[in-house]
């Protein structure tokens, strides 16, 4: 039997209505039976997880203070525009986190209800190489911020290195050096 | 080879283990989310970076001779092995499905298994029988600990260790026990548990079946913050809850057995009846019958059959389970036919 709406393709829904008492057959094929909208089994359930989490990422539930630029502004590490981890609620790299950080706190008191780690770190000796890691990579933003005249930014920035370098200190004097 | 040697064979270490509560306990798992620093998350990555991870992954395993670690390449296996996996719940459905890239690393015991290049570059999990989290627990972190000495792990003073999805980030840790919950369900307090216990900050999923409708009484109780607790107070917090989870359970039990003991036989028995005679059985029927046997074996009310059957049976009904068994791959169909008769046998064996 061929489809009634299209007549190229097999029919493969039969819809049996009955309203007032009048019994109407129809048989369709999927795809004219989906435009129609008379299918409406076996598609995709709504309510998962990752359309809950990019629900929490569009712009009306983000912080007022988010910039309209945010979205196209690009990790300079993997690629990664603002735009598509709002689409996808999936970061693409390590670095993602510093460099969207202004949009990714808010997002984490919501979600976790705390943006502190208290739990366990990567070895000592790791601790100390990520710190002097991370503060390289703050001084060369700085460098860009200050060049830029993006002084509010540079102060900030520094501020992040003093905190990190105490860290560094103390990290390196556990290591015993 | 008897039957009971081809069954001891296949089933994980986790599986034929024993452990505190294994009555109402099937196993407890604890799971870290790790990522290299600066190589893009799996989804990310191109062809290159995640052979790289590949790689860096396989080169820790050879350098270790702890744990008896083994690095296999998924693309490699046989499509019919990486389902075994999942249903030993060693490797995620995603990461058996979508190859590209994906390994595992697994130890001699099975009680450890590493994803690799899965949602984030390293996902370690331990598994133990019973309610053994802190067993689990340790397990974990020191094959956390193996790892993170050789490779640079993706981590943040403050927000700890940097996952593709926020939702895992800061200690990158899910915590979870596995329930056999019969009676539970049978009063129908389940519906009201669910709720309470997710005020608590824990999730409660069924394991086999969608949402929280579970197949065979099965239940999955795990903590859904990562962040701002540190990996002991997660593991204290989640093994409270599931004490009281336990505690109800066994609450609920009682009042069965007084209400009407044997209405519950009868429920029972019936159960063992059909598994011992059908001839062609789905796995969804016999979840939910084996589901019955267990709690009758448990309260006592069936005897001829040895406490630790049920609990194997659970997971040897399962499609790759039987394939394996019967050593070539069947049609769901056939599946059926072979289900049945290998219940039947498996009856007899610990009659």
């Amino acid at each position: 039997m061929l489809c009634e709406e299209c007549r190229r393709r097999p029919a493969s829904v039969h819809i049996t209505k009955i309203v007032n008492n009048m019994k109407t057959e129809m048989h369709l094929c999927q795809e004219c039976a989906q435009t129609k909208g008379e299918l409406t089994i076996g598609f995709e359930p709504s309510l998962t997880f990752e359309n809950f989490l990019k629900g929490m990422l569009q712009p009306q539930t983000l912080s007022p203070g988010t910039a309209v630029g945010v979205r196209t502004q690009r990790c300079s590490n993997c690629g990664l525009a603002y735009g598509q981890f709002r689409e996808s609620g999936r970061l693409g790299c390590s670095d993602c986190y510093d460099q969207f950080r202004g949009e990714i706190l808010p997002l984490l008191r919501r979600i976790q209800g705390s943006v502190g780690h208290t739990g366990k770190t990567p070895g000592v000796s790791s601790a100390a190489a990520s710190y002097r890691q991370q503060i390289e990579e703050l001084r060369e933003q700085q460098r860009k911020a200050i060049i830029e005249e993006k002084y509010e930014e540079a102060a900030k920035l520094r501020d992040r290195i003093r905190v990190l370098e105490k860290n560094l200190r103390e990290a390196e004097r556990q290591e015993g050096r | 080879m008897s039957l009971q040697d081809a069954v001891n064979n296949i089933l994980s270490q986790w599986m034929k283990g024993t452990g505190p509560e294994d009555d109402i306990v099937i196993g407890s798992r604890v799971r870290l989310a790790r990522n290299i620093a600066k190589i893009p998350f799996p989804a990310a990555a191109n062809d290159q970076q995640a052979a790289h991870v590949n790689e860096l992954v396989r080169s820790v395993v050879d350098s270790t001779n702890e744990l008896d670690l083994n690095y296999l390449s998924l693309i490699d296996m046989p499509k019919l092995e990486r389902e075994l996996l999942v249903e030993k719940h060693l490797i995620s459905p995603q990461q058996a499905r979508d190859v590209k890239h994906k390994a595992v690393v697994i130890s001699g015991d099975e009680l450890v298994s590493i994803m690799v290049n899965e949602e984030d570059h390293l996902r370690i999990q331990s598994i133990y029988p019973g309610f053994q989290l802190q067993s689990a627990w340790e397990q974990c972190d020191q094959v956390d600990d193996i790892f993170g000495e050789k490779l640079e792990y993706a981590f943040s003073t403050d927000l700890g260790y940097l996952t593709a999805c926020p939702t895992n980030v800061g200690t990158g840790m899910r915590v979870s026990v596995m329930l056999h919950l019969p009676a539970l369900v049978m009063t129908k307090q389940i519906s009201r548990l669910v709720p309470a216990v997710n005020k608590l900050g824990v999730a409660v999923r069924g394991l086999y079946g969608e949402g929280t409708e579970s197949v065979g009484d099965i239940y999955q109780i795990s903590n859904q913050l990562t962040l701002g607790h540190s990996e002991k107070e997660i593991i204290q917090h989640l093994a409270t809850v599931a004490r009281q989870v336990i505690d109800q359970e066994r609450g609920a039990r009682e009042q069965l057995l007084k209400l009407g003991q044997a209405q519950l036989e009868d429920r029972c028995y019936r159960a063992y009846g059909i598994l011992s005679q059908a001839r062609l059985i789905s796995s969804q029927e016999a979840m939910q019958l084996v589901s019955l046997v267990w709690l009758g074996v448990d309260l006592g009310l069936i005897k001829e059959v040895d406490a630790r059957m049920p609990k194997s049976l659970v997971v040897l009904i399962r499609p790759a389970h039987l394939q394996k068994l019967i050593g070539r791959n069947m049609d769901a169909g056939e599946r059926d036919v072979y289900r049945a008769s290998l219940i039947r046998e498996y009856l007899q064996v610990h009659h």
